[in-house]
C-alpha cells in the first residue's frame, strides 16, 4: 500500500491483521476495534508496535484510556466524501493529547491530503501511487489558512495581528 | 465594503490553481468523476440539463462595481452574456464549459471574487441582511460577523465533507430580511444587558422534502464565542448527522430526532470540552476585521433635496420613489432597489450589459457599492436622495426599474426545468406568466405586499415553503402539475405555508394565482391588511373554497 | 447515490442513453458505434432492460468522454425520426423554453 509517513514516501512497517488471523509473533500490527476491545491484554502485551483501526462511526472516547500504549491509529474515510474521521482524528490530537502515528485509511486521495494533514494525520494509506509521488507538491498548495487546527499554523487573523504589531513597533 | 488584503487574495489564488490541476487530472482520465464530482461541486460547478453551472459566490451579498463589472466579462466570456441571482445572494451562469472555467475563476479571483464552497456538502455561503449597514435601526453590521464566518468556514479542513449542505444567515435588524429561521444555522445580532454584542443562535432550519423552521438552542452566545461555539454545533453534526440517506442528513433532521434539547446539551457539552478555545475572539481580532470594512463619507444632506421636490409631479417618478426607495439611517440618503423581475422576464436574470451599468450607476451614485438580496433583486445601498431623479431614468433606460418591489410580480422562482436537472416542472414559465397578468402598477399596488414563491422540485431553491403564496412544481404521468400553498414566511415570524388543495396542472396555475388574489381582495378587512395576515386571520378555508369551486 | 448501473432499469418503449460531454457539458446522444453524438438522430435505440443496460455499462465506462449517462424514453414517429419522449429531454434537445435574456 503506498504509504506517505511524515511528509515522505515510506514503507509500511505495519502488517493488517484480519478479524481471526493469528498474530504475528513480533512486529508492527493493525488490529480492528473489535479485536482491540476484546483481545485488549493480550494485544498490549505482546512484543511489537500496537495500532487499533477505528471505525468512523465510534467516539473515540472508548480508545482514549489506551491511547498512550498505543504506536498507531488508524482512522477510516470510507469514502472520501465521509468526514467524520477529521473530527476523530483532531479530537484525539488536541483533545486527547495523542501523539503516536495518526493514520488515513480507506479512499484517501491526493485532493484531501492538505485537510488530513492540517486535521492531525502524519500517516497517509494512499488509494493511489501516483498521488504518494505528488505528495510533496500537493501538501504546499495552500500558505494561507483561515482557521486554528492542532497543526500548528499561523491562521490569517494571527498573522494580520502580528504585522500590525511589527508595523507599530518599527513606527514607534 | 471588506478590502481583501494579500492573505485572503493568495487563499483565493491558490485554491484556482489547485483546481486548474484537478480539471486537468478530470479532462485526462487521472480523476474519475467519482473522485472528481465533490471537487467541483466544492468550487460550484453543476452540472445541468444542457451544461455545467457555475455558482460564484457574493459574499454577504456585497459586491464592488469593480467586482460586478467583472461578473460581466465572465457571462460574456464564458457565457452566453447573462447571469442569475440566486435566493442564496449568489450568481449562477448557466452555460459555462468545465475546460474553461479555472480561467473564468482565475478572472474573478483578480478582484477578489470565489466559488468556494457555493455547492458541495460543506459550510456554503454565509448570507446576511441586503440592507446591513445602512438599515436605520440595525443594532451593528451583520457583516462584520459574516466575514469573520466566511473566514473560519472557508477551507475548514475538519468539515469539508459535512454529511450535507450547511447554511448560515445573519441578521443584525428586528425585521429579519435574511431569513435566518430556515437556514441551518441562523444568528440574531443583538446585545446583552451590558451592551455587549452577541447572537442568538437557532439551529435546523431549512426547506426541501421536510421543512422546518430553526429553533433556539442559546439565546445569547457572546461575540467572541462565536466561531467556538459554531465549532462545536458542526463537530455535532459532523460526527452523527446521517450519512444513509440523503434525504435525512441536513442539520435539521438531527435537530428533530434528538430533539432541541438534547442537542443543545450536546453541543453544550461539546462546547464546554473545548476550554480555552484558539477560536476564542480577542478585541484586537474583531476590530482587525471591522477596520477592514469601508464605509463611505457620508455629506450633510438635507431631508427633502430641491431635486425630490421637483420631481414629485411625475407620477411614474414618483411611483418608483414610493415602491423601490427605503429609509436610509443616514438623513438624506437613500436604499434603492433593482427590481430585477421585468413583467415577462425570468426573475432575477441580469446582462452583461445591466451588469455593466449597475456598475457604472453605483459608481455615480452608491459610493461603488451594490447589494444582492435573497429576494433575487439587487440593491444600491447609499443613493443621495437628490440623485433619485437622475438615476431612476438611467435605471428605467435600462429596465431595472419595474415599480414591483414586494408585491405581486416581485416573484422569486428557482430556474426549475428550464435549466435544472433535479427540476420536476419549470418554474420561470409560470413566473412570466404571473408577471403578465399582474403587470398594471395600480392593480399590484392595490394588492400590497404579496410574496409568491416557485420551486420547480422539492428540493425548494424558490423557498416556496415559506411563500406568502408558495408553488411547488410536481410531475403527474408525464405533465407538469403544481401544488400551490398559502399563508407561508420567511422573516422573523417565519412558517410554513399551507397546501390549500390538489396539484393544478401548468395552464391554470396563473388563474388559480387570480382566484386567490380575488378572495384576498374580498376578505381582507381593511386594505392595508396584508395578503398573509387575511391568511392568518381566516385559515385557508374560504381560499380553497374559492379556488377549488369549479374544479 | 446509486451508480446509473445499478439503478433499476424500467423500460416503457423505445429509450436511449444520453449524458452530458464532460469537457463543456453539451447533451450527448450514446450511439452505435461505442460513440457519442450530439444528434438524436444518431441515438442508439434499445428496446429491453439488458439492452439498456448494455449501452448503459458501456456508456458509463467512457468516463472521460462523458458525465452522468442515463436511459431516457423517445417516441419514434410514423416517419421513424426519433423525438424526445419526455418534456425534460425535449428540454435537453432544444434548449430552455423561454426566451434568453441575451438572444442567442
Amino acid at each position: 500500500m503506498p504509504l506517505v509517513k511524515n511528509g515522505k514516501i515510506a514503507t509500511d512497517i505495519f502488517v493488517h491483521v484480519p478479524d481471526g488471523a493469528e498474530l504475528p509473533g513480533d512486529g508492527a500490527i493493525l488490529v480492528s476495534a473489535a479485536r482491540f476491545l476484546e483481545d485488549r491484554e493480550a494485544l498490549l502485551r505482546r512484543p511489537g508496535n500496537l495500532g487499533v483501526i477505528w471505525p468512523n462511526n465510534r467516539d473515540v472516547d472508548d480508545l482514549v484510556p489506551w491511547l498512550d500504549r498505543l504506536a498507531a491509529v488508524a482512522l477510516v474515510f470510507p469514502t472520501f466524501r465521509d468526514g467524520r474521521a477529521y473530527s476523530q482524528a483532531r479530537l484525539l490530537r488536541e483533545r486527547h493529547g495523542y501523539e503516536g502515528e495518526l493514520r488515513a485509511t480507506g479512499q484517501v486521495l491526493r485532493d484531501q491530503f492538505v485537510f488530513m494533514l492540517r486535521a492531525g494525520f502524519d500517516t497517509l494509506e494512499a488509494k493511489k501511487q501516483s498521488d504518494v509521488e505528488a505528495f510533496a507538491v500537493t501538501a504546499k498548495r495552500y500558505s494561507v489558512f483561515y482557521q486554528p487546527t492542532g497543526d500548528g499554523r499561523l491562521t490569517a487573523l494571527n498573522r494580520r495581528l502580528q504585522q500590525r504589531h511589527s508595523e507599530s513597533a518599527a513606527s514607534e | 465594503m471588506y478590502a481583501y488584503d494579500e492573505l485572503d487574495r493568495t487563499l483565493i489564488n491558490e485554491r484556482v490553481e489547485e483546481f486548474r490541476d484537478q480539471v486537468k487530472r478530470r479532462l485526462s482520465g487521472e480523476l474519475t468523476e467519482d473522485e472528481f464530482k465533490m471537487l467541483r461541486l466544492q468550487n460550484g460547478v453543476y452540472l445541468q440539463l444542457h451544461a455545467y453551472m457555475f455558482r460564484v459566490a457574493i459574499p454577504y451579498g456585497t459586491l464592488s462595481s469593480q467586482q460586478l463589472r467583472r461578473l460581466a466579462h465572465v457571462a460574456r466570456r464564458y457565457d452566453r452574456g447573462y447571469g442569475h441571482f440566486t435566493t442564496r445572494q449568489n450568481i449562477q451562469f448557466n452555460w459555462i464549459k468545465l475546460a474553461e472555467l479555472p480561467d473564468a475563476l482565475a478572472d474573478l479571483a483578480e478582484v477578489g471574487i470565489h466559488a468556494m464552497q457555493t455547492s458541495g456538502n460543506n459550510t456554503r455561503n454565509v448570507t446576511s441582511d441586503q440592507w446591513a449597514g445602512v438599515a436605520p435601526g440595525e443594532i451593528e453590521d451583520p457583516r462584520i460577523w459574516s466575514e469573520l464566518l466566511r473566514q473560519y468556514t472557508t477551507l475548514h479542513p475538519e468539515f469539508s465533507f459535512l454529511p450535507r449542505k450547511f447554511k448560515f444567515a445573519i441578521t443584525a435588524s428586528a425585521h429579519d430580511r435574511a431569513a435566518i429561521k430556515i437556514h441551518d444555522i441562523g444568528l440574531r445580532l443583538h446585545k446583552n444587558a451590558q451592551g455587549e454584542t452577541g447572537f442568538e443562535v437557532l439551529v435546523g432550519g431549512g426547506l426541501g422534502r421536510t421543512p422546518f423552521i430553526a429553533k433556539t438552542i442559546k439565546p445569547f452566545v457572546h461575540g467572541r464565542d462565536l466561531l467556538s461555539y459554531v465549532e462545536a454545533i458542526l463537530r455535532v453534526y459532523n460526527q452523527y448527522g446521517r450519512r444513509d440517506n440523503i434525504y435525512k442528513a441536513r442539520i435539521k433532521i438531527l435537530v428533530h430526532e434528538l430533539g432541541i434539547e438534547k442537542f443543545a446539551a450536546e453541543v453544550e457539552e461539546e462546547w464546554r470540552a473545548m476550554g480555552d478555545s484558539a477560536l476564542t475572539l480577542d478585541d484586537a481580532v474583531i476590530e482587525e476585521v471591522r477596520s477592514r470594512f469601508s464605509y463611505p463619507i457620508y455629506e450633510k444632506l438635507p431631508h427633502m433635496p430641491e431635486e425630490l421636490k421637483k420631481a414629485a409631479h411625475d407620477g411614474v417618478f414618483e411611483r418608483w420613489r414610493r415602491n423601490s426607495v427605503f429609509t436610509h439611517k443616514v438623513q438624506g440618503y437613500a436604499i434603492v432597489t433593482l427590481s430585477l423581475k421585468p413583467v415577462g422576464g425570468p426573475p432575477g436574470d441580469a446582462t452583461a450589459d445591466q451588469m455593466d451599468a449597475v456598475a457604472d450607476l453605483a459608481d455615480k451614485y452608491s459610493f461603488g457599492e451594490i447589494r444582492v438580496g435573497h429576494e433575487q433583486n439587487l440593491a444600491l445601498p447609499h443613493v443621495a436622495k437628490r440623485d433619485l431623479p437622475a438615476l431612476f431614468k438611467a435605471l428605467d433606460r435600462i429596465g431595472l426599474a419595474t415599480p414591483n418591489v414586494n408585491l405581486i410580480s416581485d416573484i422569486i422562482a428557482c430556474p426549475g426545468l428550464d435549466y435544472c436537472s433535479l427540476a420536476n416542472a419549470r418554474s420561470i414559465p409560470i413566473a412570466q406568466e404571473l408577471t403578465r397578468r399582474f403587470a398594471s402598477p395600480e392593480t399590484a399596488e392595490l394588492i400590497g405586499r404579496l410574496h409568491i414563491n416557485i420551486s420547480g422540485c422539492i428540493n425548494a431553491c424558490g423557498h416556496h415553503h415559506v411563500g406568502h403564496i408558495g408553488i411547488l412544481g410536481v410531475e403527474k404521468n408525464g405533465e407538469e402539475f403544481y401544488q400551490i400553498t398559502i399563508g407561508g414566511r420567511a422573516d422573523e415570524n417565519a412558517e410554513l405555508g399551507v397546501l390549500i388543495g390538489p396539484a393544478v396542472p401548468f395552464g391554470e396555475v396563473a388563474d388559480v394565482i387570480e382566484d386567490i388574489v380575488e378572495a384576498y381582495l374580498a376578505l381582507r378587512e381593511r386594505p392595508d391588511e396584508l395578503f398573509v395576515d387575511t391568511v392568518k386571520r381566516l385559515g385557508v378555508e374560504p381560499f380553497r373554497e374559492r379556488v377549488y369551486a369549479t374544479r | 447515490m446509486t451508480s446509473p448501473l445499478e439503478q433499476k432499469i424500467r423500460i416503457t418503449g423505445p429509450s436511449i442513453v444520453t449524458a452530458n460531454r464532460t469537457f463543456d457539458g453539451a447533451v450527448i446522444y450514446r450511439n452505435a458505434s461505442q460513440g457519442w453524438s450530439t444528434e438524436l438522430a444518431e441515438a442508439a435505440i434499445v428496446r429491453t432492460v439488458a439492452e439498456a443496460r448494455a449501452l448503459l455499462a458501456e456508456s458509463v465506462a467512457d468516463d472521460i468522454g462523458a458525465v452522468g449517462a442515463y436511459i431516457a424514453p423517445v417516441d419514434i414517429n410514423d416517419g421513424g425520426a426519433i423525438k424526445p419522449g419526455n418534456l425534460r429531454e425535449l428540454i435537453r434537445l432544444r434548449g430552455v423554453t423561454i426566451e434568453l435574456p441575451v438572444p442567442a
